[in-house]
């Protein structure tokens, strides 16, 4: 069963091309079963693979497919070829599972909209370039897949094209990402430049005995990887994009911007994880890096009023954690964490599609409120989604995935108190920013009449990720046994906390939060109002709100002296004698055009006139 | 001695009258007439020609021409038809809507 491997990305790709090609004389009943049934075939195969997997797995703990040779030039044999480990198996189980839930969201979300079959190409798309992107056996093919996501990113941003603004938006995530994409080319080049292949395991093989930990190629290596899975997965310092690629549609945000693709950077440290080891330095930066972007997104998400946005810099402090996790050497933990996130977040974006479709597409949570009983499917899963985000104590999977980051980092000898202060403070503004967008939005007063409802199509997928919300979370041994077969196992360093005492400080900190919120906003709102009121708070707010002032320093540093300089070179002395040639033939143009009268008896004299000239210059010179 | 001097004079008149008739008139049939002037006058210097030469070359071109100014007509007087169809009038100066 394995041999179906293939078919996995295959049939989304042949699908979207289908859709591509017929959609638009397609009727929007046969688009949503094109376009939703690939990829239930899909999942529905990769869950097959699973079970064979799990069942009966391979001798190596691996399985490697090639279908053809790709490119054949000298050594360079980059092949057509998919690797399945435990690993790419739980990543494209995840995402072809989640994929399904969510275009069949999809189907009544965007009904009536009439990109209807050009939404659904490009979703497909995009799942054939993510499970690519996993399943790829060289690094190669791995990017072949991870420019294929950030196309359908950009794609489906600007998917409401006609408004600039979206536009505007697809533009910054597809230039911002394409930062890190170039660091990561050149990574590949020394890579491939000094291993002398691409292929991931051949090159974990080599990188490890060539190489000696701490080496600068290593470094060097890893450091450019990490730059390339930075602008991915939106850590600092380039994780500006994101929330602006809430413009597109809410399934979108939910697929590509919260559950899949910007774990793409997770996964690819997770799958390179041999040169990150190697590294150290690199290793540690990337512990740095995701608990700063953690508490960092976690302040922004605390000031902000559009519930995507929200929900946006909750997914970049999410996938902080996840970062802080690969940072201290816990892969498999890491990974868990990305399953987690993928059910809770993607179900925390539909629940808040469905309160966006019930409110003419209103996006401010503070002329929201009083839904919980107007909209009680989008609340429960709401509750549920958020209660797995902020991690409500051994109930939901989120605190489990979370938990075993807090242990991972305190355990770990790269780990240290600072991170560990962070990853809990982080835990603090999780549940604070998740209850404060809970208590406006669906307690208080009605602010604004609900004028749809959801069908069946958008709560039943709802329902499934808010029970694997609950459920995901809790065979915790054997899933680390599962990813054991393909990550390192976590090394622990002795004389380290015990998993009570971070777990009994996760729920305190998930309490704080909680009790914090609903203090600020359902007990006491004047409370939250006032402090954004005095003069210090509102700057501070301001400060968060954008960002930590990212955009405005990137805009002086970068996009202001671009622009200066293209401004000032469009009138260099090269470019004018060009503009003197095209104005002198305009000049002409101009003339000749003018003697074009229509009148013949001026022809007539001009001809008569020519050729009495004609004559005597004959006649006489 | 033929009179060559004069035959020439008399058709670079007759010429000159046609020009003159072509750039002045703004009626599309007197154009064409004032185009066939200036062939006969174009004949008349071969038939001069020809004679004081003493050669025939002079009348066969003169046949020549009036095959050809038969053949002009003919397509000219059907494009003034349809032009007078067109527009209902047939001053050239009216008629003027090629232009650049």
């Amino acid at each position: 069963m394995l041999a179906l491997l293939w078919l996995v990305p295959a049939i989304p790709f042949a699908s979207a091309l289908a859709l591509a090609v017929l959609g638009p004389r397609m009727r929007a009943r046969g688009v949503a079963v094109v376009g939703t049934g690939s990829i239930a075939i899909s999942a529905a195969i990769s869950l097959v693979i699973a079970g064979t997997f799990l069942g009966a797995p391979p001798a190596s703990g691996a399985y490697t497919q090639t279908l053809w040779t790709w490119i054949d030039v000298g050594s360079f044999r980059p092949g057509i070829a998919f690797y399945l480990d435990a690993l790419s198996l739980v990543m494209t189980v995840v995402v072809t599972f989640v994929s399904f839930l969510i275009h069949l969201y999809s189907v009544e979300f965007m009904r009536g909209d009439e990109g209807y079959s050009r939404f659904f190409a490009y979703m497909n798309l995009f799942v054939a370039s993510m499970v690519t992107l996993l399943l790829a056996d060289n690094l190669l093919l791995l990017y072949l897949g991870w420019e294929g996501v950030g196309l359908c990113s950009y794609l489906l941003i600007g998917f409401w094209y006609q408004d600039a603004a979206n536009g505007l938006a697809g533009r910054k995530a597809f230039i911002v990402t394409r930062v890190g994409d170039t660091a990561m080319a050149v990574g590949l080049f020394v890579l491939f430049h000094n291993l002398g292949t691409l292929r991931i395991q051949d090159l974990m093989h080599a990188a490890q005995s060539q190489w000696p930990a701490g080496s600068s190629y290593a470094i060097a290596a890893a450091a450019l990887l990490l730059g390339g899975a930075v602008g991915k997965s939106a850590q600092l310092p380039l994780q500006t994009w994101l929330p602006d690629a809430m413009a597109g549609p809410t399934p979108t945000s939910a697929l590509i911007h919260a559950a899949t693709m910007v774990t793409a950077g997770v996964y690819l440290i997770a799958r390179t994880n041999v040169l990150f080891t190697l590294a150290p330095p690199v290793q540690f930066a990337v512990a740095v890096v995701g608990a700063a972007t953690l508490l960092m997104a976690g302040f922004s998400a605390l000031t902000q009023n559009d519930i995507k946005r929200v929900l946006a810099y909750s997914t970049i402090s999410q996938i902080g954690y996840m970062f802080l996790a690969l940072g201290v050497g816990a892969w498999g933990a890491a990974i868990f964490h990305f399953m987690t996130h993928a059910f809770f977040k993607a179900l925390l974006f539909l629940a808040a599609g469905i309160v966006i479709e019930a409110l003419h597409h209103e996006h401010n949570i503070f002329r929201m409120g009083g839904l919980r009983t107007e909209l009680p499917v989008a609340f429960w899963t709401f509750l549920i989604g958020g209660c797995a985000l902020a991690g409500l104590p051994l109930i939901t999977a989120g605190y489990f995935s979370k938990d075993l980051i807090l242990w991972s980092v305190a355990n770990s000898p790269a780990g240290g108190m600072g991170l560990l202060a962070a990853g809990i403070a982080g835990v603090v503004l999780t549940s604070f920013y998740t209850f404060r967008l809970i208590f406006v939005v669906f307690f208080g007063r009605i602010e604004t009449a609900v004028s749809h409802r959801p069908g069946l199509a958008m709560v039943v997928p709802a329902c499934i990720l808010a029970f694997l919300s609950v459920v995901g979370g809790f065979d915790k041994a054997s899933f680390e046994a599962l990813l054991n077969t393909a990550l390192p196992h976590f090394r622990e360093a002795g004389g380290g906390m015990s998993e009570a005492l971070t777990s009994v400080a996760a729920g305190l900190a998930f309490f704080a939060g909680l009790l914090a919120a609903w203090y600020a906003y359902l007990r006491n709102p004047s409370l939250s109002r006032a402090a954004a009121g005095n003069p210090a708070g509102r700057l501070l707010h301001r400060f968060w709100f954008s960002d930590w002032g990212m955009d405005w320093f990137y805009d002086r540093l970068f996009i202001r002296p671009v622009v200066w300089a293209a401004s000032a070179s469009k009138a260099d002395i090269v470019d004018s004698i060009y503009d003197g040639l095209a104005s002198a033939a305009v000049l002409c143009y101009r003339i000749l055009s003018a003697t074009e009268t229509g009148k013949l008896r001026w022809y007539a004299a001009w001809i008569a006139g020519g050729s009495v000239v004609t004559l005597a210059i004959v006649m006489w010179l | 001695m033929f009179p060559i001097r004069e035959g020439f004079m008399i058709s670079g008149a007759l010429f000159t009258l046609g020009v003159i008739g072509v750039l002045a008139r703004r009626n599309l049939l007197f154009v064409l007439m004032s185009i066939e002037v200036m062939l006969n006058a174009a004949g008349m210097a071969f038939v001069v020609a020809g004679a004081r030469w003493r050669q025939p070359d002079g009348q066969v071109m003169f046949l020549f021409i009036l095959a050809m100014a038969a053949a002009e007509v003919s397509v000219g007087l059907a494009l003034v038809l349809e032009l007078y169809h067109q527009f209902k009038t047939l001053d050239t100066d009216a008629i003027s809507r090629m232009r650049g």
